[in-house]
């Protein structure tokens, strides 16, 4: 029981600064000093096991970067991320071979991320070689073609090479490659933002069923409201390289918290045309090398008091939602 | 109808390849209206590019226009020798592209991109044609437009550069817009602002836009009638609130099921089968027949043209007399 309550990604505290600074001869003959830039600002949210955890803001906001901390292809500058309890950082050996074998990450261009010289069926091969999932070459074959069926492909597909697929069949490749590996934990970086609509009801139907199937966890990061409420059990609001709220999805979308939630809900397009006012914008994100001081939304933001100027918001709980805002309660 | 600004008849546009001929637009028909908005959609290679860069003469080499024709107004444009074309073009048709980047020169501030435009089109000097693109750049919301007219498109971010790109749009003055994709690399909130600047710029400048997108929100918050475009043919088009609310055509009404409704949970979307033919595999009769649920024996043999229903006009056989059987 108490093993089930814990979750199964913890992330705390995390932040990750990147140097930005001009090259060294430059900055010695203009007399500038080094400068940083803050992509993810002190960031702490869990995911439990078979739920899906969204990560939603707009572009620069430091949804990749996160998503790239947590799969270790970017190493945070302080904090810490644990899966089922253990730290990619320090594992080592067998133990941080098998963390790497259960998180699996799907990228927005799956053409990028395939190699264009493989053929499908080595693609989709090469984790379970890696991490030696499977005895003997029939066996591989077999794993590869199961795969290819499960995300909608047939097992002719393993002899063609990725050039010969859509952008949608490409990222049904990559999810194939991703399952190989057997994970528990897929961090899927905007899979269907390349991809037109009519695709990407098929990509994301996909993804639940594989879920349901696997009991698959997802850190989904997307830019669109829309798919965020279809897929989300939980949902995380970024601003700057700040969690600025994580709320349940149904509680974030029926009752936003933090202003600039709000403020992103307002200016999602009608598609359905029921007749909701959409709010034009005030404003653009400030740029992520100087940002403002304080609650880094405050220029933005119509309750902004002297105090907000001066000091970061704390994380409140409110109604199970956690936010960070001086003026919550005023908005209430 | 009297008001028609821009007419397209039965366009059809070829590309000769070595060994075979690709027919990418067959037949595409519509009109737009004075100070309308008309909302081209459709999955990716529908032919919605094509048929914007077919009206403004733009067409990518070998492409050409077979048959069909373009009249703008009184005029028919799609045989016009390059030279009045390009005179046409900027002056009585304007051009948005998805990137700014690709219509803004890196080198030129704004001031002397949009003073050289407006000059080409208009008769003002020097010291006028800057006070007019002040004028522009406040209208599309640039803020302090007097001192940041000298800056170049570096110094802008994304959304900012698209404004400057309506702006240079605007600069002539023109009568037609053909924006493709005009917020598909913004984020929503920049977006949601670059829909208020064409709408309003449309609704005071009495402008007709046609504006493409694969955004079904951009399409409900902008658009006074809709095309759905299915491999090089218009499927449907009708009144926005028909197409978004009552889609007739199977093909429009899987494409409004695919979204994620942020009205109703639902465990699944609809999905459409498969995906859109290649120009070389394009099925006969019907081209969304292999796709189609409501597909009858009809649908193989015989190909549907827009069909008059009371709510729009529907190329789906469904709607015909006859029917599909
Ligand atoms: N390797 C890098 N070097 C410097 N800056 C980076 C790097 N990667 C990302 N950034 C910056 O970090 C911020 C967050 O970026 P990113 O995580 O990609 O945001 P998102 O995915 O939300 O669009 C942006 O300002 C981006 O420019
Ligand atoms: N230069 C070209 N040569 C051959 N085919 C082309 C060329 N340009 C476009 N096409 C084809 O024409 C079709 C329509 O393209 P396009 O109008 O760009 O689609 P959309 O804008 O709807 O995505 C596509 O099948 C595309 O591959
Ligand atoms: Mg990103
Ligand atoms: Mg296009």
């Amino acid at each position: 029981m108490n093993q089930a309550k814990r979750p199964l990604l913890e992330v705390k505290d995390l932040t990750c600064h990147f140097d930005v600074s001009k090259p060294l001869l430059n900055r010695i003959l203009e007399r500038e000093p080094k400068s940083f830039l803050t992509a993810v600002d002190e960031v702490s949210f869990e995911v439990n096991k078979g739920e899906t955890f969204a990560l939603v803001g707009e572009s620069g906001s430091g949804k990749s970067t996160i998503a790239k901390l947590i799969v270790d292809l970017v190493h945070p500058s302080s904090g810490k991320i644990e899966f089922d309890g253990q730290s990619l950082a320090t594992s080592r050996g067998q133990a941080f071979k098998n963390l790497r074998r259960r998180m699996q990450m799907i990228f927005q261009d799956p053409f990028a991320s395939l190699n264009p010289r493989w053929p499908v069926g080595e693609l989709v091969a090469e984790p379970i070689y890696a991490f030696g999932l499977a005895k003997s070459r029939a066996e591989v074959n077999r794993t590869v073609e199961e795969l290819l069926e499960k995300v909608g492909l047939s097992g002719r597909d393993a002899a063609k090479f990725p050039h010969e697929f859509s952008g949608g069949q490409r990222q049904r490749i990559a999810i194939a490659r991703a399952l190989s590996a057997q994970p528990d934990f897929l961090v899927c970086d905007e899979p269907t933002s390349a991809l037109d609509v009519s695709v990407q009801a098929q990509i994301l139907n996909l993804m639940k069923d594989l879920q349901d199937e696997f009991g698959l966890t997802y850190l989904f990061i997307s830019h669109d409201m829309s798919v965020v409420k279809h897929m989300a059990d939980r949902i995380g609001v970024l601003y700057l390289g700040a969690l600025v709220e994580n709320a349940a999805a149904e509680e974030l979308f029926k009752n936003p918290k933090h202003p600039y939630t709000r403020m992103l809900l307002d200016a999602i397009p009608d598609h359905e045309m029921t007749g909701r006012k959409r709010q034009a914008i005030k404003g653009e994100i400030p740029s992520p090398i100087d940002p403002p001081s304080g609650c880094t939304f405050h220029p933005r933001c119509a309750l902004a008091t002297g105090e907000c100027k001066v000091k970061r918001p704390e994380v409140v709980v409110r109604e199970g939602t956690r936010v960070a805002c001086w003026e919550v309660d005023r908005l209430a | 109808m009297s008001d028609v600004l821009l007419s397209v008849r039965d366009l059809v546009v070829e590309f000769p390849k070595r060994k075979t001929l690709l027919t990418a637009l067959d037949g595409v028909s519509f009109d737009i209206h004075r100070g309308e908005i008309l909302g081209v959609v459709g999955e990716s290679g529908a032919g919605k590019s094509l048929t914007g860069a077919a009206i403004i003469g733009l067409l990518e080499q070998p492409g050409r226009i077979a048959s069909g024709e373009i009249w703008l107004e009184d005029q028919r444009i799609d045989q016009l020798p390059y030279e009045k074309m390009r005179q046409l073009r900027g002056k009585r048709i304007a051009m948005i592209f998805q990137d700014p980047l690709t219509s803004l020169n890196p080198i030129f501030t704004i001031a002397e991109q949009l003073v050289e435009t407006i000059r080409t089109h208009l008769p003002l000097n020097a010291k006028q044609a800057r006070e007019r693109a002040i004028q522009l750049l406040d209208e599309v919301g640039i803020p302090a437009a007097a001192k940041r007219v000298d800056d170049y498109p570096h110094q802008f971010s994304g959304g900012m550069r698209q404004r400057v790109v309506i702006a240079l749009a605007l600069a002539g003055e023109p009568e037609l817009i053909i924006a493709d994709e005009p917020t598909t690399a913004l984020d929503v909130s920049v977006q949601a602002q670059i829909i208020d600047v064409l709408k309003r710029m449309c609704a005071d400048h009495g402008a007709a836009v046609m504006l493409v997108t694969h955004d079904m929100g951009v399409i409900a918050e902008a658009c006074d009638r809709v095309a759905v475009m299915y491999a090089g043919r218009v499927a449907e088009i009708g009144q926005v609130r028909q197409i978004v609310k009552q889609p007739q055509h199977p093909y429009t009404q899987g494409l409004m099921g695919s979204i994620p409704s942020l009205a109703h949970q639902r465990h699944r979307l609809i999905q459409i089968p498969g995906s859109m033919p290649r120009l070389d595999a394009i099925p006969t009769g019907c081209a969304f027949n292999p796709r189609c649920t409501s597909v009858g024996e009809r649908c193989y043999k015989e190909r549907p043209d827009l069909l008059v229903t009371n709510q729009g006009e529907v190329a789906c056989w469904l709607f015909d007399q006859g029917g599909v059987a």
